[in-house]
């Protein structure tokens, strides 16, 4: 289960990876982000920023708040 | 703004080719009769016709009743597709297809499966390669008609395992098609294919002519409403005075073409060493060696694509996008999704004959000071 979740519902690309990037520094280490995010482009996005960030990236979901991408801060 | 535009979206349509000009203009006196007919008039739109297919076919390396002009590179892709299909449904009704063909494939695509038919995509790696064991695994499969393979990718210039794919598809008797649109008139073709098709704006000639070619002992059906012209592959009468501009400009750009390779391959290679050095968090993509000489995609961190566009047309540039961000799409580019790399702020940089060092650089020298600014205007810098 995520730490926090971060709603980037109805945002358009950027905005779900500005939102997750901007978060990430605010929370401990090790703590897990749910970003929930509609538009089709944070599918790829939110993995590949991961992998330039040396994030990790731990999957995503389709639960009832539509799809939601998970992220642990690992540094 | 007083620099001059600088045109980088080659690999869309590339500015006609002086010879295409003057061959369009000399058909349009002289070869505007239908050539089908029986008069003076016709005879010599036939000739003109008949030396159009002549040339073409000298330069794909194929016999000239093979060749066929259509009205677009996206109706030959389609007739490409459906055609293989329909030639070979007694064998099955399975298409493999990479997950990175052009839409043109993907929609005939789409087609087929709406009719009953199915279509099984096959992934690429990072850099937009062919997973060949994949590739290999799914022409195996029982009830394959068709094999569809792009010779490198139209948007991220990554080149295809052509060979390899067709000697695949040649042991268990699958025909392959290969879109060769980002390929005819630039790099030597691969061989082992059986139906091909290209786009004679991407080359300099004029916009609206494709080329389909079906190489004898093909399986391969028309699947348009019948009609005899182009050896009854394509309905319609031909754009006779584009066919011979594409064709005189095919034959102009492939005699050029390994000198303008070298330059335009040497300036892409300095288009991605200086963006990946210049431009902070930016993820240059697709393969560095194995690529188009003449095309370079990268995606730039936390920049909306069609902010980044814009800007760039303020300063002159004219360049494409994948992102979604692009109003005209709600979907990134299939093509970067397939690759897992990041899909906003998304360029793609394509060079053509009157591409200068000049123009690269100015666009070099630019670049990083736009991507700068509009990640200020985003408060996003030091993200
Ligand atoms: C790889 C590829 N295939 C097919 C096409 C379609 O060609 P056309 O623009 O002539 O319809 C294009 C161009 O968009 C292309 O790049």
């Amino acid at each position: 289960m995520p730490d926090e979740v971060i709603d980037c519902r109805g945002q358009r690309c950027p905005l779900p990876v500005i939102a997750a990037a901007r978060r990430m520094p605010e929370v401990p280490v090790g703590t897990v982000v749910r970003v929930l995010a509609d538009d089709p482009a944070a599918a790829v996005d939110i993995p590949a920023w991961c992998r330039m960030r040396g994030q990790e990236f731990l999957g995503s979901v389709n639960g009832p708040d539509g799809p939601a991408y998970d992220v642990r801060r690992t540094h | 703004m007083s620099a001059p535009p600088v045109y980088l979206d080659a690999a869309t349509a590339a500015p006609m080719h002086p010879v295409a000009r003057q061959a369009l203009l000399a058909a349009l006196d002289d070869g505007w009769a239908d050539p089908g007919k029986l008069y003076t008039q016709a005879r010599r739109a036939r000739q003109l016709l008949d030396a159009a297919r002549e040339a073409t076919a000298l330069t794909l390396g194929v016999r000239a009743d093979e060749v066929s002009f259509t009205p677009s590179g996206t109706t030959a892709a389609h007739g490409a597709v459906l055609g293989g299909l329909a030639g070979r449904r007694r064998f099955g009704s399975t298409l493999v297809h990479s997950a990175i063909e052009h839409s043109a494939v993907l929609h005939a695509a789409e087609r087929h499966v709406g009719a009953g038919g199915t279509a099984a995509a096959v992934p690429v790696d990072r850099l937009g390669r062919l997973d060949l064991t994949a590739w290999s695994t799914a022409v195996r499969a029982p009830g394959v008609a068709l094999a569809a393979l792009i010779t490198a990718s139209h948007e991220v210039g990554t080149v295809q395992p052509v060979a390899e794919a067709a000697a695949a598809c040649a042991d268990v008797g699958v025909p392959l098609y290969v879109d060769a649109a980002q390929s005819v008139g630039r790099v030597p073709l691969p061989a082992g294919w059986s139906v091909l098709t290209a786009s004679a704006h991407k080359w300099g000639g004029p916009p609206g002519v494709g080329l389909l070619a079906v190489r004898k002992g093909t399986r391969w059906e028309s699947p348009w409403p019948a009609d005899e012209r182009e050896s009854g592959r394509t309905p319609g009468v031909v754009n006779l005075p584009a066919v011979v501009a594409a064709a005189a400009s095919l034959r102009a750009a492939a005699a050029d073409a390994a000198a303008e390779a070298a330059r335009l391959a040497d300036l892409v290679d300095r288009v991605r060493e200086r963006v990946a050095a210049e431009v902070p968090d930016v993820e240059v993509v697709g393969d560095p060696v194995l690529r188009l000489p003449h095309l370079v995609t990268f995606s730039c961190l936390y920049v909306d694509g069609e902010a980044l566009l814009h800007a760039l047309d303020r300063r002159g540039f004219a360049v494409s996008s994948g992102s979604s961000c692009t109003s005209s799409t709600l979907r990134p580019s299939h093509v970067l999704e397939a690759m897992g790399v990041l899909s906003h702020g998304n360029v793609r940089v394509s060079l053509h004959r009157e591409t200068t060092e000049a123009d690269v650089e100015r666009f070099l020298t630019e670049l990083p000071g736009i991507v700068a600014g509009l990640r200020a205007e985003a408060g996003v810098v030091g993200l």
